[in-house]
């Protein structure tokens, strides 16, 4: 899931003070999720706006509304009419939604109410992690399911860096060394010796290389 | 409103367990709390949700008082130590909005509190009292009291 998180209400009140009227959108598949835009968090934003803005003396009119995905054209269509009816959308969708807005709604401001912060997983209650860099050619294979593209803090493809003290990250030591987790899992599932092949430097043409990235399938087009 | 004659509107949010009971019998005590809170029975204080607060403060209630069972003594195990993380969450964006994050606080009472639950109230009032009026009614009434 995509894990985002809010920015301060004194920053989205400077983002959307020049607008009378707002439609704060949040969106109901990842973000809400992680606790970030959905109905709660949209009306938590709203509230806050609408005390913040009072007290600053601003005339602002703030509206609520979630609709189910904001990256998805026929989901978007039912913010229509509230996006009509505002000067603006505060969006508390992903990057990826609040850009599907705006293309979606030309004639619109529409501003980002969250950070979008990476792909990862609820590890406990109230605590997420990256486990995913969308690297564009996944080496999971390799690695007995742990990513050391993203959970390595040197992205190490060849063997820990010889930093970690026990199991904990030399960056930062409050994190375990993805290399030693690499090592044990490996271990268990008895594939050790997939650590003894000498991988080739990874290639990121897959990655952020030539602008954005994006996949067509002529089976599915029309 | 001129501070000498403000009146704090307090809206108490009170635990069927504990906090309702306890106020319950601070009555039967005869045992005197200000008339300025607006008590609203809830069957346990992890049922509140963290709008409610800004709800409330939005709506221009002077101070919001979260009243749930003494720690280790809810009815539904950890019910009040959920809205103990709520309450001090919104507090902290209360800090963020502009307002004093003092108008929002919880207590822990049990149901044989009856005269501590009455010292609470009294001390939230007069909190608030010294805070005077919720700063967002000044600045305009917002929606619900300009239909009065």
């Amino acid at each position: 899931m995509i894990v985002a998180q809010r920015k301060n209400i004194p920053d989205l009140l400077a983002i959307v003070k020049s607008h009378k009227k707002l439609l704060v959108l949040g969106c109901g598949t990842c973000v809400t999720v992680c606790l970030a835009g959905g109905v709660r968090e949209v009306s938590i934003i709203a509230s806050s706006l609408r005390m913040a803005a009072k007290l600053k003396g601003l005339p602002l009119e703030v509206e609520e509304l979630t609709i189910e995905r904001q990256c998805d054209n026929v989901f978007l269509e039912q913010a229509a009419d509230a996006i009509k009816r505002n000067d603006a959308v505060l969006s508390l969708g992903c990057g990826a939604g609040v850009q599907a807005l705006a293309e979606r709604y030309a004639d619109k401001p529409v501003y980002a109410g969250l950070d979008t912060t990476f792909i990862g997983i609820l590890e406990e209650r109230g605590v997420w992690t990256e486990k995913c860099a969308a690297c564009g050619a996944c080496v999971l294979h390799e690695y007995g399911g742990i990513c050391p593209v993203t959970r390595c803090a040197k992205h190490m493809l060849n063997g820990p860096c010889s930093g970690s003290r026990e199991d904990r990250c030399e960056v930062n030591p409050e994190r375990q060394c993805a290399w030693q987790l690499i090592y044990k899992r490996l271990k268990d599932i008895g594939q050790l010796d997939r650590l003894k092949k000498i991988k080739p430097p990874k290639n990121w043409n897959k990655s952020q290389s030539g602008g954005y990235r994006s996949i067509i399938r002529e089976d599915h087009r029309v | 409103m001129k501070q000498e004659n403000f009146e704090p509107k307090i809206l108490a949010f009170c635990c069927h367990y504990c906090a309702y009971s306890s106020a319950d019998l601070a009555g039967s005590m005869r045992i005197q709390y200000p008339p300025n809170v607006r008590i609203i029975r809830t069957p346990c204080t992890g049922r509140l949700e963290t709008e409610y607060f800004m709800k409330a403060l939005e709506n221009g209630a002077d101070g919001v008082l979260i009243a749930g069972c003494l720690e280790g003594g809810c009815h539904f195990v950890e019910g009040n130590l959920y809205a103990k993380r709520r309450v001090n969450y919104i507090r902290q964006m209360l800090e963020e909005i502009g307002i004093e994050k003092e108008r929002l606080r919880m207590i822990n009472v049990s149901a044989a509190m009856g005269r501590p639950l009455a010292e609470n109230i009294t001390d939230m009032v007069e909190t608030v009292r010294k805070l005077g009026p919720n700063p967002i009614k000044q600045n305009g009434a917002s929606k619900q009291e300009s239909r009065k």
